[in-house]
């Protein structure tokens, strides 16, 4: 999923404080999953700028809506009906889906009420890891299922570097290497000859090195 | 605001503070009307939101009583209540409100005397910190526009 966390209600307050009425536009989709940007997380932000602006004697009339998925057109077009009323918008999306908003409504102000952090996975209740960053060219199949690009603090391709501390990568002991995890799921698996193999200097143009990326799948493109 | 009577709402689990609330009553105790209490399934039912809101309507102070450490009848409700009380705790102070102004208790369903002890407790805590910074506010746009 694509993980966020809401950004501090300071800077929140300083985007919408100059409207008078604001569209809350939530996502139900992985910001809900990660608790940053769902229905109930809409409702706690929609209540704390409430408090927040009442106490500066400001009134900003905030209108809640939780999409089923913000970054998809068709339902966006959910807000047709309530966008007029509505001075900005504010969204709790990703950025993808704070874009999808941009791009529909030109002449409305957006704002991002998240920071959009990483493509991870759930480590346990509460926790999200970093496990992806869309390389366009997956890796794991060689690497025991291990990313050594989204894992590796150096996104190194062929074994550790001299950091690589029982376990724990030299950036923070608190954080995994991932050399360390490849290597051990690799003996585990009983494949120790993927790991001698040299994976060639990665090329980076299937990742963000060639500019932004698209899928056209003609088959479903209209 | 001499005559400042705060509102107080207590979040009460069914299986603990609740009954010690009614505990409290057949023990002729006497706790300040000051303080409302909401009956829940379990101190976890308490929502991020309910608290929240508890505030934005009108509550100078709120509290979720829960059962005693490792005596949750749905196992760990109450630590997963007390966890959320701290978070919420942050996010006041964030939007401007003492973070004091919320708690989290645990006690047993037989301890009636705990029970009218803390709404006392949490009474005068809440006397002494004044009303809500909310309701001042809202005190204050009303008699601009009065
Ligand atoms: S190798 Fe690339 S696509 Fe595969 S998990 Fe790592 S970053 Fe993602
Ligand atoms: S210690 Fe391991 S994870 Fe950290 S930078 Fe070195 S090889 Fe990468």
């Amino acid at each position: 999923m694509i993980t966020a966390e809401r950004k501090p209600l300071e800077e929140i307050i300083a985007c919408v404080a100059p409207f008078r009425k604001v569209l809350l536009v939530g996502c139900n989709e992985c910001v809900t999953v990660c608790a940053a940007g769902g229905r109930k997380e809409v409702g706690l932000l929609a209540s704390g700028l409430h408090m927040a602006l009442l106490q500066q004697g400001k009134s900003v009339e905030i209108r809640e809506h939780t999409l089923e998925r913000q970054c998809d057109p068709e339902y966006v077009e959910e807000l047709n009906s309530l966008i007029d009323g509505a001075d900005a918008v504010l969204s709790m999306a990703c950025g993808c889906g704070v874009q999808t908003i941009a791009g529909r409504y030109k002449d409305k102000p957006v704002f991002p009420a998240v920071n959009t952090k990483f493509m991870g996975a759930s480590e346990r209740q509460g926790v999200w890891a970093e496990r992806c960053q869309g390389c366009g060219n997956c890796l794991l199949g060689q690497t025991g299922g291990i990313c050594p690009i989204a894992r590796c603090a150096k996104r190194l391709m062929n074994g550790p570097c001299g950091g690589s501390t029982k376990g724990s990568c030299e950036i923070d002991p608190d954080t995994d290497c991932a050399w360390q995890l490849i290597w051990d799921r690799l003996k585990a698996l009983g494949l120790t000859e993927n790991y001698v193999e040299m994976i060639p200097a990665k090329d980076w143009r299937t990742s963000i090195g060639n500019g932004p990326r698209k899928i056209i799948r003609e088959d479903l493109a209209e | 605001m001499e005559n400042f009577e705060p509102v107080i709402v207590a979040f009460c689990c069914h299986y603990c503070a609740y009954t010690a609330a009614d505990m409290a009553g057949t023990q002729r105790l006497t706790y300040p009307s000051n303080v409302k209490i909401i009956r829940v399934p379990c101190s976890c039912k308490v929502d991020a939101l309910h608290l929240v809101k508890a505030f934005e309507k009108g509550a100078d102070g709120v509290y979720v009583a829960g059962c005693l450490k490792g005596d949750c009848h749905f196992n760990n409700g109450n630590d997963r209540a007390a966890s959320r009380v701290a978070y919420v705790k942050k996010y006041l102070e964030e939007l401007g409100i003492e973070s004091e102004r919320l708690a989290m208790f645990r006690m047993s369903a037989g301890m009636g005397f705990q029970f009218a002890q803390t709404a006392k407790d949490m009474t005068e805590k809440i006397r002494e910190l004044g009303p809500s910074p909310i309701n001042v506010a809202k005190a204050q746009l009303k008699g601009e526009a009065a």
